[in-house]
């Protein structure tokens, strides 16, 4: 009897939340509600209504990089709420679906996502959890525009997967020829994540990159969820290396800076676009640690934008939060800015909210972007870029400073 | 119970398992190919991942449930799977794209393919020799597993209860970090994802301008997890199986009734990890990629609770709670992970007296459990309420601070409500689901009691 | 010689922070023979406590008021989750402790909204020193001396007083001791807050070296601990130390192989080899059977 009271009670629980959280939709939402609840919440009845997915790790080992992504499309969402398609203005939704960083998590989120009808999506950060998540969209025929995955395999051979940032290739590439070049570096460290496909091959790209320059290099990897980088420091130091390169995720390459920074290391650290991150720069505040990153927007290269964003970020304690608690820009954030513009593009191009014609519109999209010029290719679907922009830490001030761009033949 | 019941009760149970799997099949692919597979994919998504853990889960109960060996491995055994099948089958003119950074693969050879050259190319042909060339991957893939079951029972078989659990544990941290491992980097694609190698959509058939005619994907996942449960149920209900159970209830009493303790300890253990194999190799065709950190011990962890929340020693139990479980935690529970407000002033209200409701009540529960104990003095008492008060004082908080937002909803609460409803189920209900039992013990009762007297019936659903 | 300096100081200051943790699931295993899976999640939030309530008021409030909520922490998760089960098959308890350490990390990153966090600089323990040419934190240096230290009060405690005494009868005989008049049920909760109060000084030591917070913090060195424990054979103190202290001296000089792959594997590959070839252990007690 008692296990049955505590069963019904239990369920009340969960009922409740369901039934409230699962109510259907009338009225407009709540006026107290912040912008960000505003565009996650459902858009009143009654108008014409055009869904954007937002496929992103909100949880996992990728939670931060997804979220200041999907804070750039909530920024972009506010500024244009509505697209006029075909004539007709439709008011755009957001519906996230968290992918939790993990591939069997994926195929369920985007499943998620497309059994809520939304006409295009947007993302993801991390490209294990999108080369899980291609085939469920392929299959539904809903195109999915890639922001920062940068792994060659996720659009190949799958006609659905666009993307819209650089590839692993080509960052790799970037980065040897500025640690040559730029940094006359000849004897490289390289650390990575063991078993992250992200670090494994921009660490392989770099280093056939660089020994082709004629550098040399020692290449490591670190364990999952280990958090004692002393030892691979040390080793860097003691192998004399002239740079060290880490293109790890975030929480990682928050404790190498820190530590680099204890240990008063002074040898360039060199990393990808998952380091210009704001815990990452906080990490090496008042250090005299030389921190470099490649990334997709060089932070002021457009003020307008940088300053209606920022308001933004400040607008509510949520996005602060998310943006990793200060209001530094994060390239990610102007990536998902522009992928959003990039599907109103392909929507109005397509003029229609149905998934094949977006698909079929996406091909030919021009988009001139904050982050520069957006246009596909025809074979895979991937963003023709040339150009990386590099920035450098500025310890002092806590921000970044350009560091030029870096530009690849072809 | 004498031997004669047993024999009838295992003829009855295998036959009424077989066609409960049949009609799920049929009834599978009758929904899959008359409801709208966009609207509802997220269904049958569920469903799939489902019947994928219920394989995993059933295999893992034949060890953990009917053999009582404790072991952590399943994902170590998972992964080998999931590989096997993925480097058997990826197709070749594929691999160079695959295997991108280590300049391709070391083995240039794929069985599906092979198989649909014998059948003659494409047609009918093709795919007879493609669903053939699937099938041996598949049993490959739980032959590797099987193997290195075999390798890795030799030493730690002798060991005890939390000894082996940890011990299966460790080896499924160590296959992964091999798999890692850049040297053997042609073989096994070092950290990145294989991929490319038939998925379970590439089952559904096509006609010649590639429009889907028939929807098999989630046919197949049930076929596959369906046979090789069947098959754990013929295992269970045979002579192995009872020396299984004999050496999970007393393994003295075992070695003395005449069972070979060592052989049948390892033929568990190998057979478990066949279908771990299997249930690999499934998994990865439902995530269309494999990567050695997605097997992590969390993913062990997470079988075990579907086998807990089931019912230990209940195949049944394993099979449904693995629905169950996918159901909540990857589809039912996600609208707690988007924050939103109460749009109307009913769901508001109805929110905050539900929440004072659930007060009160879990401290007249926990209050009553306590009584029942024989606590009388305050003393003895309080600590029950605090979970009430706690409550009820947020409730009013919440109230008081009138705003329309709910609560709590943003992205991970999914998880933490999931916990709590396993921890309540642990904490009080714990035999899970089944217990013991199996759906058929459930229905032979019901039909029992359909033959008695009505009043009796009520008497004995009372019991 | 500098690099091998390096290697050997973190191997003792991870050492001696496993031996920390370790503690804690060899006196509960020593008693209750349960795997306490969650109690790296418990020293996971210990750190992440310190990162919210150092935020907020100054060190010297915040780090008692952290040791405390983990004490308490310890204790509670005792009483919901493991003594109702009390007389439940050991599979039931050890079940209940992964379903917590499940319910930790996930309200952990719900509540951090899946963000790392930062840890509090602590004053002096992160403050550098350079030892043979080798730069490192003070923490490297203390951790070993501050470990000994704890483990010889811990040894007063249980070979001297009189709930010490209590616990090694409980230890040795569950049963009989209840029919002596022993309070079982304090005696476990006095180890589980024991336990839990080393942990949350383990996570001090720990998090000062590597300052990122994730929920999943606290598996890994858990699970190591756990390994550890086993190794200096489980029930012992001592052999809990002293395996913790190989096992991250061993983890440190492979990492400064080209092995580093195999870290965490070795370590996994260490302890089936001592089970295999000795399954109670270094120091454990050979125990028989009661069938």
């Amino acid at each position: 009897m008692k296990k049955i009271i505590a069963l019904v009670l239990a369920l009340i629980m969960v009922f409740a939340l369901c039934a409230c959280g699962g109510a259907p939709v009338a009225e407009a939402p709540a006026e107290d509600s912040s912008a960000a609840d505003s565009s996650a919440a459902e858009a009143p009845a009654g108008e014409n209504v055009v869904k954007i997915g937002v496929f992103e790790p909100l949880t996992g080992d990728s939670g931060a990089g997804g979220k200041q992504e999907y804070l750039g499309m909530q920024y972009a969402n506010y500024l244009t709420p509505t697209v006029e398609i075909g004539g007709v203005e439709y008011t755009v939704q957001l519906v996230p679906a968290d992918n939790a960083s993990s591939a069997d998590r994926s195929p369920t989120a985007a499943a998620q996502l497309v059994s809520e009808g939304v006409s295009v999506v947007l993302g993801t950060y991390g490209s294990s959890a999108a080369i899980a998540a291609g085939p469920t969209f392929e299959s539904a025929q809903i195109p999915a525009i890639g922001v920062t995955c940068t792994n060659p395999q996720v659009t190949a051979g799958n006609d659905y997967y666009f993307r819209i940032c650089f590839l692993d290739p080509f960052q790799g590439t970037v980065l040897a020829n500025y640690a040559f070049e730029q940094l006359g570096a000849t004897k490289a460290y390289l650390l990575g994540e063991l078993g992250n496909e992200y670090d494994n091959g921009l660490l392989n790209y770099f280093e056939e990159a660089f020994t082709g320059l004629g550098g040399t290099v020692t290449k490591d990897n670190f364990p999952q969820n280990n958090s004692d980088f002393t030892s691979y420091l040390n080793k860097a130091q003691s192998e004399g290396a002239d740079v060290i390169f880490c293109p790890v995720s975030i929480a990682y390459s928050t404790q190498i800076v820190a530590l680099a920074k204890d240990m008063g290391l002074t040898t360039p650290i060199l990393g990808s676009d998952t380091l210009d991150n704001n815990t990452v720069l906080e990490a090496a505040q008042g250090s005299s640690v030389d921190l470099r990153v490649s990334t997709f927007y060089a932070d002021g290269a457009n003020p307008e934008f940088d300053a209606g964003f920022k308001e933004f970020i400040n607008s509510s304690s949520e996005n602060l939060t998310n943006n990793g608690g200060n209001d530094n820009i994060a390239a990610v954030s102007v990536m998902g800015y522009d992928a959003y513009y990039v599907a109103l593009e392909a929507l109005k191009a397509a003029g229609s909210i149905d998934s094949t014609a977006v698909q079929a519109a996406l091909w030919d999209v021009q988009y001139e972007g904050v982050t520069g010029n957006i246009a596909f290719d025809d074979v895979n679907g991937d963003a023709v870029r040339d150009t990386a922009f590099i920035k450098i830490a500025d310890t002092a001030n806590n921000t970044w400073v350009s560091g030029g761009s870096q530009q690849v033949a072809g | 119970m004498s031997a004669v019941t047993l024999e009838k009760k295992s003829k009855k149970g295998s036959a009424l398992a077989f066609l409960g799997v049949l009609a799920v099949l049929v009834l599978v692919i009758v929904l899959e190919n008359t409801l709208n597979p966009n609207k509802n994919i997220i269904v049958f998504t569920a469903l799939k991942k489902g019947a994928v853990y219920a394989l995993v889960a059933a295999s893992m109960n034949l060890l953990n449930g009917f053999t009582g060996l404790f072991s952590l491995g399943q994902a170590g055994f998972m992964l080998l799977g999931g590989y096997t099948f993925g480097i058997l089958t990826i197709p070749v003119a594929q691999r160079d794209s695959v295997y991108y950074i280590f300049d391709g693969s070391a083995i240039n050879f794929s069985i599906t393919e092979a198989m649909q050259n014998l059948f003659g190319g494409s047609g009918v042909g093709g795919a007879v020799g493609f669903v053939l060339g699937a099938i041996i991957a598949l049993i490959c893939a739980g032959l590797v597993a099987a193997f290195f079951a075999w390798l890795i029972g030799l030493p730690v078989l002798k060991l005890k209860s939390d000894y082996l659990a940890i011990a299966t544990l460790g080896f499924a941290e160590i296959i992964r970090a091999i798999f890692q491992w850049e040297a053997l980097g042609r073989v096994t694609n070092g950290a990145n994802a294989l991929k490319n190698f038939p998925t379970l959509a590439s089952f559904n058939i096509t006609n010649a301008e590639g429009e889907i005619v028939l929807r098999l994907s989630t046919f197949v996942a049930f076929a596959i997890s369906g046979i090789c449960i069947w098959l754990i149920v013929l295992l269970i209900n045979s002579s192995y199986g009872r020396a299984f159970k004999a050496i999970r209830e007393d393994e003295v009493a075992a070695e003395a009734m005449g069972i070979n303790l060592a052989k049948h300890k390892r033929m568990s253990f190998i057979i478990s990890s066949f279908f771990a194999g299997i249930g690999g190799a499934l998994l990865a065709m439902f995530m269309n990629q494999v990567q050695a950190k997605t097997f992590t011990s969390t993913m062990t962890y997470e079988i075990l609770l579907i086998v807990v929340l089931g019912g230990i020693g209940s195949i049944s139990g394993s099979t449904i709670a693995a629905f169950l479980y996918m159901a909540c935690s990857e589809w039912w529970l996600r609208f707690l992970d988007v924050p939103t407000s109460f749009k109307t002033a009913g769901g508001y209200w109805a929110f905050v007296i539900v929440l004072a409701l659930a007060a009160v009540g879990i401290t007249a529960l926990l209050v009553l459990r306590r009584r029942k104990a024989g606590a009388r003095k305050f003393s003895e008492m309080w600590s029950a309420c605090v979970l009430g008060v706690v409550i009820l004082g947020y409730d009013i908080y919440y109230y008081a601070s009138a705003t329309a937002k709910v609560p709590f909803l943003n992205s991970g609460f999914r998880m933490v409500v999931f916990s709590v409803i396993i921890m309540v189920v642990v904490l009080f209900f714990r035999k899970g689901l089944f217990g013991d039992k199996e759906l058929s013990d459930v229905f032979r009762r019901l039909g029992r009691t359909k033959k008695a007297a009505p009043a009796e019936a009520e008497g004995g659903a009372a019991k | 010689m500098q690099f091998a300096v390096s290697i050997l100081l973190s191997g003792i200051s991870v050492g001696g922070q496993y031996a920390l943790i370790a503690i804690g699931y060899t006196m509960v295993y020593g008693i209750l023979r349960l795997i306490n899976f969650a109690h790296g999640d418990v020293f996971m939030t210990a750190g992440l406590i310190l990162v919210y309530a150092a935020a907020s008021m100054p060190l010297y409030i915040s780090v008692p008021l952290m040791i405390m909520a983990i004490a308490a922490l310890g204790f509670c998760i005792e009483r919901v989750a493991y003594k109702p089960l009390r007389s439940a098959p050991r599979m039931s308890v050890m079940i209940s402790a992964i379903g917590v350490s499940f319910l930790i990390q996930n309200f952990a990153t719900y509540y951090t909204g899946g963000l790392p966090q930062s840890y509090p600089r602590l004053p002096f323990l992160s403050e550098s020193v350079i030892i043979y040419g080798t730069s490192t934190k003070w923490v490297t240096i203390v951790t070993p001396f501050l470990v000994l230290a704890l483990v010889v009060l811990l040894q007063i405690l249980i070979n001297k007083t009189k709930i010490g005494l209590a616990m090694r009868a409980a230890a040795k005989d569950f049963e009989t001791c209840q029919l002596m008049g022993i309070k079982i049920n304090s005696v476990i909760s006095f180890t589980f807050v024991i336990g839990s109060t080393l942990a949350a000084i383990g996570s001090l030591l720990y998090f000062t070296n590597y300052t990122q917070i994730v929920p999943l913090s606290g598996s890994m060195p858990g699970l190591k601990a756990f390994v550890a424990a086993v190794f200096g054979g489980i029930g012992s103190i001592p052999g809990a130390v002293i395996g913790a202290f190989i096992i991250g001296i061993c983890e440190n000089i492979i990492k400064g192989t080209s092995f580093t792959v195999f870290s965490d594997a070795f370590t996994f590959a260490l302890l089936i080899i001592i089970l295999v070839l000795k399954p109670t252990g270094l120091f454990g007690e050979k125990v028989t059977d009661k069938v």
